[in-house]
């Protein structure tokens, strides 16, 4: 049993670590600063002398612990299972405990609690980003006009004008449904990425799937969980809980890595409550990346209807290293008529975005990325997929900042495109 | 220690992102991989990026008398880095440039920080590797190699770290700059200085280029693993083999111990029975590869082996050597301390050294799993233990005492590849004798006299002795 912010777990979890240094192979923090405070064996010591008064909570002693993506590449190649997020996520509980949070962090938490008053809140801000933001010339993005805390280079993309949940109905009827499915959009799908989800509604419709998006549907809870807000994410998780559970589907899809991961295992960790906990197993064996539903449990409809792109493919952190699946995106490419995929050099590498660390750390951030980049540059495609709309936030900035013609997709969208190119050609 | 105004004269020198202070940043540069090693936090951390660099802090270092301590990956498992005096800790990796590839003299020139597999994924287009492959491969950088002279799974066909070194530059004591060796296959110009600062830990000099030896890739693999119910057969199998004239590249050894807690960790399919699992590669040309295999499974079948298993394809292969790989990480979830010991004999003598090991563990009721690079009789006796638990702590010093003596007594040395560090300084009279141990000290002196390069390891110096009486 594990619990994020139980300080036993978290000192057991730092007992397991024997200071070998493998983790130094695959931290993308540590390969960009070369210091022992980036990888997981400093962070791990830093935390231990954190637990036991050696060292004082100070300013800088919270800017270490936040200098790390939880991507978890050092805890798969961990040869002793050391589960830094862990460790990491409960000392930044503790330090929350302990200082409180940031006022500003508890404004925004505190609205995500409530999503209608954050539909409320971001719509606000859609209307009125051409205040803060200035387009980008070429780019389905924005660069912020004057400083809102974040890096001026950084180009995200703009709000959208409404959030996808309220664009689609709660419930899509299809005649005669081989499956029903319930989809989790997660924030970024539905506030930023509306194409993401309309793509993956219209693929599951396509395949004769019933699907249903709870309206009352919350955050996931990854952020707030990353800056120790364990409360807030106990509570967003029950509550999704309980509204997936009250729904009568085969299965709960997703198209955000990050959601996902959440879902499926993270829920199970940070819930104590014994009841609460069986729930989230139950819940989360039931939860499937949208590319592993169409593959192991749909058996999608090939499309027929050509995409002559050449693409290469981002494996999300939280895809690979939290929920293990790799092979099913590449199937869903391989299927599309026309498309050619060209793997890049080390797919997994972490695209450097790791939620807000990038907004934190833009700088190091984007060195991150700029090593991605390159692995793209040297595929010669046209087309960065990836399955994350965290991922694809990152990777569209880098690509600007960076200089590369490419634009950035999820594998759905391409999907949804052979499917539609298709019924063009039938007409 | 350190005081204020050497700190500022360190930031004018290496701008102040290169010099770190603070008790957050200090307290990871504390230890190393080795596990029971005594910690110590130095007061400054640098990092600097050129020869020139170097040369200047030591000089300051040599001025002040302050302890410099050279600090590559910290993977090193005897202690090697650990700053016991205070002091500098000097991390390599901002040096970390691959300056020269000459594929004409086979030869590559590195800055020290460069990781060991960054170098061999550059060469690999090439056709090329650097052989010398300690687990940390993907972790250890180039000087931490040299200066533990580092070995690996591939030693017994391919040698270790000094067989590839052909020259080094090196910042001396005092903050003099030396190049010794060069790109040429034969030199016998004066003393092998070269040899002399492989394997010095850092107490020497402080290494700042290295030219290594390249040769060609091996073109073909095949990995096997033999399962034997006594002891005595797997040892037979393993000296009957070099004896017909195969040298494998690697030839591995796990003892039961060993073979229960890796399958209980991993369940790679091991035979838990076997008193000892052989893993064997051969690698060349294919055709000699494949007539090796079968000298080796025939001799296997010969010594009555148990199960023989042989690698159909790479995953296979991969899978059998994860086996291997896990040998170590099993062993250390057993308890919370892990004690690498690195005793080796000659290879003959394998048998008796496991032997022995197994009595040790039984006399002093531990448990003891041996693994190890059984080809070049490198054992590496791995205790399991908690270092909070006085009383256990005190039966596994005088266990470790034992095992030393036993290698010792089969002819054999302390350490064949971790280095002597902090871990076993104190042993080493054991093997050297006082006028061999005498003879160290004195080129510790002539090179160092005041004490001041990584001060407390190998031996307790002349220089550092007189420092501590100042
Ligand atoms: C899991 C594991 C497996 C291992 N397997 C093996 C193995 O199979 N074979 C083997 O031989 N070792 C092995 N080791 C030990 C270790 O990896 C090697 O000793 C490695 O060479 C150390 O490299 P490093 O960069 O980490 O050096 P560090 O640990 O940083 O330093 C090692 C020593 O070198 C000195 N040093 C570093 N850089 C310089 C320089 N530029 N100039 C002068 N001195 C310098 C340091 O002062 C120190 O004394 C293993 C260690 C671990 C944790
Ligand atoms: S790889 Fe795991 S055990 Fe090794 S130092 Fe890193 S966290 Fe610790
Ligand atoms: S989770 Fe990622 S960023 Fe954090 S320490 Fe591990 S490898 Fe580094």
């Amino acid at each position: 049993m594990q619990m994020i912010d139980s300080l036993a777990e978290v000192r057991a979890e730092i007992g397991k670590c024997m200071k070998c240094g493998n983790c130094q192979s695959v931290c993308p923090i540590y390969q960009e600063t070369r210091h022992e405070t980036g990888v997981a064996r400093g962070k791990i010591t830093l935390v231990e002398a954190f637990l036991s008064g050696e060292l004082a909570l100070t300013e800088k002693l919270e800017n270490l612990l936040s200098l790390c993506l939880v991507c978890k590449s050092c805890v798969i190649n961990c040869p002793c299972g050391v589960k830094l997020d862990k460790i990491v996520l409960g000392a930044r509980a503790e330090i929350a405990k302990r200082k409180g949070l940031p006022l500003i962090k508890k404004a925004i938490f505190g609205t995500m609690k409530r999503p209608r008053y954050m539909d409320f809140g971001l719509k606000l801000g859609s209307r009125f980003q051409g205040l803060v933001f200035r387009r980008h010339e070429d780019r389905e993005a924005n660069y912020p006009r004057f400083s809102i805390g974040m890096s001026l280079r950084r180009i995200i993309p703009p709000l959208a004008v409404l959030p996808f949940r309220q664009v689609v109905p709660e419930r899509l009827v299809v005649q005669k449904p081989r499956l029903k499915v319930a989809f989790f959009t997660g924030c970024a799908i539905n506030y930023l990425y509306p194409d993401i989800g309309i793509s993956t509604v219209n693929v599951l419709t396509r395949n004769n799937i019933e699907v249903i998006i709870p309206k009352a549907q919350h955050c996931c809870g990854t952020p707030v969980l990353a800056h120790g807000d364990v409360s807030t994410a106990r509570q967003m998780a029950v509550s999704n809980l309980i509204i997936l559970k009250s729904l009568e589907v085969d299965a709960i899809v997703t198209s955000c890595a990050s959601c996902g991961g959440a879902l499926k295992h993270e829920y199970g960790e940070l819930l104590s409550d014994r009841s609460q906990k069986k729930l989230a197993l139950e819940i989360g064996a039931r939860v499937y990346d949208i590319n592993e539903f169409l593959t192991e449990v749909a058996g999608f409809e090939k499309p027929k209807g050509d995409v002559p792109l050449r693409v290469t493919y981002h494996d999300p952190c939280h895809m690979v290293k939290v929920q293990q699946v790799t092979e099913p995106p590449r199937q869903v490419l391989r299927s599309i008529p026309g498309l050619e995929f060209v793997e890049m050099a080390k797919p997994d590498r972490c695209c450097g975005n790791g939620g807000s660390f990038s907004l934190q750390y833009y700088d190091l951030s984007m060195d991150i990325t700029g090593k991605k980049m390159n692995d793209i540059k040297n595929t010669g495609t046209d087309l960065i997929v990836t399955s994350c709309p965290g991922c694809r936030m990152q990777l569209e900035d880098g690509a600007n900042r960076y200089g590369l013609p490419h634009r950035v997709v999820h594998t759905v969208q391409l999907l949804d495109q052979a499917y539609r190119n298709h019924k063009q050609t039938d007409k | 220690m350190v005081s204020p105004n050497i700190i500022s004269e360190l930031r004018a020198q290496l701008g102040k992102d290169n010099v770190l202070t603070s008790p957050e940043e200090l307290i990871v540069y504390s230890y190393d991989a080795s596990a029971a090693a005594p910690k110590g936090r130095p007061d400054v951390v640098i990092t600097p990026s050129t020869r020139d660099q170097v040369a200047c802090i030591v000089k300051l270092c040599a001025k002040y008398n302050v302890p410099i301590y050279p600090r590559g990956s910290g993977t090193n498992l005897s202690g090697g880095t650990i700053p016991l005096k205070g002091g500098i800790v000097m991390s390599t990796l901002n040096m970390n440039k691959i300056i020269d590839l000459d594929y004409e003299n086979l030869t590559a020139t590195l800055q020290p920080g460069v990781i060991i597999q960054t170098l061999n994924d550059a060469v690999a287009a090439a056709g090329l590797i650097y052989p010398p492959d300690p687990g940390t491969v993907s972790t250890a950088t180039m000087g931490g190699a040299v200066a533990e002279c580092a070995g690996g799974l591939r030693g017994l066909k391919y040698g270790v770290t000094k067989h590839y070194v052909m020259g080094l530059e090196v910042v001396l004591a005092n903050g003099e700059v030396i190049r010794v060796g060069g790109k040429t296959v034969k030199n016998v110009t004066g003393y092998d200085l070269t040899q002399l600062f492989t394997g010095s830990e850092g107490t020497l000099g402080i290494i700042t280029e290295i030219i290594v030896k390249l040769i060609p890739a091996p073109e073909h693999h095949i990995s096997m693993m033999a399962a034997f119910n006594d002891l005595d057969r797997a040892a037979r199998t393993i000296s009957d083999i070099i004896k017909n004239r195969v040298i494998p590249a690697t030839l591995e050894i796990m003892d039961n111990t060993t073979i229960r807690t890796v399958e209980e960790f991993k369940k790679v399919g091991l035979p838990v029975e076997a008193e000892a699992v052989l893993l064997i590669e051969v690698d060349g040309i294919k055709e000699v590869v494949e007539r090796e295999a079968r000298v080796v499974m025939d001799i296997c079948r010969a010594n009555e082996v148990d199960k023989i298993t042989v690698a159909k394809d790479d995953q296979e292969r991969f899978r059998l050597w994860e086996a291997r790989r896990a040998a170590l990480p099993a062993l250390s979830r057993v308890k919370p301390t892990t004690i690498l010991e690195d005793a080796t004999v000659p290879r003959s003598r394998i048998p008796d050294m496991i032997r022995a090991i197994r009595k040790i563990a039984e006399k002093y009721d531990l448990v003891i799993g041996t693994f190890g690079h059984a080809g070049d009789g490198n054992l590496h006796p791995t205790i399991v233990t908690d270092a909070s638990d006085k009383e256990e702590m005190a039966r596994v010093e005088r266990a470790v005492n034992e095992i030393f003596e036993a290698a010792l007594g089969l002819g054999g040395t302390l350490s064949g590849e971790h280095g002597i560090g902090t871990a076993k300084a104190k042993f080493l009279e054991k093997e050297f004798g006082s006028e061999g141990l005498a003879v160290m000290k004195r080129i510790k002196d002539a090179l160092d006299p005041n004490g001041i390069l990584n001060p407390g390891k190998i031996f307790v110096s002349l220089g550092e002795s007189k420092n501590a009486d100042d």
